[in-house]
């Protein structure tokens, strides 16, 4: 019955997410088309590769840790990417940034960042700490650490380097880094392709570590692997638009809900057209109704935490 | 033939599988008994590749489980560990169709669907078949576990308490099911069992365990006695005999 009903879902929300990218490049346009389509479409680009980085990233990582709670976010993964990018500041100074040209910054700071991340999530995620609470205790802390420790940085610098970061670290979606587009595209399409390969495993992975053994599943290479890929897409996003905490948790629960089943083949795609239509709708929505009166990302981030605080509070009674 | 040579294991200070050298012979029922602690889970766990051991070798029909590759391992030995609760959203056939992944890679085929059918069948679950995981009693979903063990179809299949959670007429059931699996299809079962008259009645070999060390093994004659149980579990057991199967009584 779960199979019958994901057809269908998807292709509503395919047509939807189509629908809300044809009003996001259409409504309430005035003047000349060949200035218009250039300027929102670079926009819809980096709105597309946002949604998709953050709804693979998340759902794969739910997948690793068998559960539906934590998010990259949450265990602190941007708050490490823009401690990397407060270090580059701090001991090179923004004008490094202006010379490098922000795609050699960029793959820098990835490359630093799956290095990191795989030293410091690696053994958490091994499945060795079986512990949920232990887990998000962790993570939390290592969020607020890499937090207060980019914070002293940046009081430390130069105020007029302080306003390049600045300008990075608070997630908008009016202001995109577009001139990252073309990098970001080839990163997100170097994972997708890696992960293709593994897409059989991905629900295997989901049963558990001990399961996923059983079934002849190499875990710690595959965890490994599907680390690092999780690593690239959250510095995509964060490199394109700046942190947002709770919006994978709320597109990954979301595809769960509306799919009714688990199998990746659904549930990734699902959620991915979902993080489209909440991005580019509720952006349009913004732009031309409320006249960029309020940021996409508060509301997003008010959704998503309340999502958050909800399934906490259904799993402690479970 | 699982040959266990050696094997080690410590938590820091603690040794829970202290230098135990064992071989489990193949064709049979292998009940492994013991007080809690004494590391049964633990042996079994490494016997399995789920825990890395700090010393020692076991064999698995000549393969090596430490450096063979899993895929290959899955097609030969399978493990069912005590607490399985997933997070996915399964029903009890997409369950028991993951026993199929280490031929079909997570693209059954119709040969791989018979499997998952007779599975289903064997362990008595056609009508809960379309049933969500989240939806069934404990112990049904420890049956659903169990099946898609045997869907995996290994020749070496190992139990740890398959009999948790089963209420007593699906718990001789269970044991009258492994013991067919042995008998016609010339498995080979090793069991973790709390139960030493389930273990007297079914088994074939008894290993019993404690702190960390084999104490005794043998036939179930040789060991359901009130000497040898006592050893092992600090308590008096009476022995009767009933229906020539030994059985201890130790409730009151």
């Amino acid at each position: 019955m779960a199979r019958s009903r994901a057809i269908p879902v998807l292709v509503l929300l395919g047509l939807l997410a189509v629908a809300s990218m044809v009003a996001f490049m259409t409504v309430g346009a005035r003047g000349r088309w060949d200035f218009i389509l250039p300027f929102r479409g670079a926009k819809l680009a980096a709105m597309l590769l946002v949604a998709y980085s953050i709804a693979v990233s998340t759902v794969l990582f739910q997948t690793i840790t068998n559960n539906r709670i934590l998010t990259p976010s949450i265990m602190g993964f941007d708050a490490l990417y823009m401690l990397i990018q407060t270090v580059v500041v701090f001991f090179f100074g923004a004008a490094q940034f202006a010379i490098a040209g922000p795609n050699i910054m960029f793959l820098a700071e990835v490359v630093v960042m799956v290095t990191f991340s795989g030293l410091l999530y690696r053994w958490l995620l091994s499945g060795e700490m079986r512990s949920l609470h232990l887990l998000m205790l962790v993570g939390i802390v290592f969020g607020v650490f890499f937090r207060s420790l980019s914070g002293l940085m940046q009081r430390m610098i130069d105020p007029n380097e302080f306003v390049t970061l600045q300008d990075r670290f608070f997630a908008s979606f009016n202001t995109i880094h577009t001139e990252l587009l073309l990098l970001a595209f080839a990163a997100v399409l170097a994972v997708t392709a890696v992960g293709w390969r593994l897409l059989h495993t991905f629900d295997v992975l989901a049963l558990g570590r001990e399961n996923a053994i059983n079934l002849g599943v190499a875990h710690k290479r595959a965890i490994t692997i599907i680390l690092v890929l999780v690593t690239i897409l959250v510095s995509v996003s964060t490199a394109l638009v700046g942190p947002v905490t709770f919006f994978g948790l709320l597109v990954a629960n979301l595809a769960y809900q509306v799919t009714g089943t688990s199998k990746h083949t659904v549930v990734l795609p699902a959620a991915i057209l979902l993080a489209v239509i909440c991005l580019v709708a509720g952006q349009m929505v913004l732009e031309r109704i409320f006249a960029f009166n309020t940021a996409l990302s508060v509301i997003i981030e008010f959704l998503g935490g309340i999502t958050f605080i909800v399934l906490l509070l259904r799993r402690s009674v479970r | 033939m699982i040959e266990i040579s050696k094997v080690t294991k410590a938590y820091g200070e603690a040794v829970v599988v202290n230098d135990v050298s064992l071989s489990l012979p193949a064709r049979g029922i292998t009940s492994i008994i013991g007080p809690n602690g004494a590391g049964k889970s633990t042996l079994l766990s490494m016997v399995s590749r789920l825990m890395p051991m700090d010393r020692g070798r076991v064999m698995v029909d000549g393969l090596d489980v430490a450096t063979t590759p899993g895929d290959v391992l899955a097609r030969r030995l399978s493990i069912l560990r005590q607490d399985n609760s997933v997070s996915s959203r399964l029903t009890v056939r997409d369950l028991v169709t993951f026993g199929r992944y280490p031929y079909s890679k997570g693209r059954p085929t119709v040969e791989d669907r018979g499997h998952v059918e007779q599975a289903i069948a064997y362990l008595g679950l056609e009508k809960l078949a379309d049933r969500f995981l989240d939806e069934l009693s404990g112990g049904q979903r420890q049956r659903a576990f169990v099946a898609m063990v045997l869907c995996q179809d290994t020749d070496y299949v190992l139990l740890d308490e398959p009999l948790n959670n089963l209420d007593m007429k699906h718990a001789v059931t269970m044991m009258k099911l492994l013991r067919r699996a042995v008998d016609e299809l010339g498995k080979t079962v090793v069991l973790v069992l709390h139960d030493i008259n389930f273990a007297s009645c079914y088994s074939d070999h008894i290993v019993a365990m404690k702190d960390g060390k084999v104490v005794h093994q043998g036939a179930p004659d040789v060991l359901v006695r009130p000497d040898v149980l006592k050893d092992i579990y600090d308590l008096d057991i009476a022995v009767e005999e009933v229906g020539g199967r030994r059985i201890g009584i130790y409730y009151f």
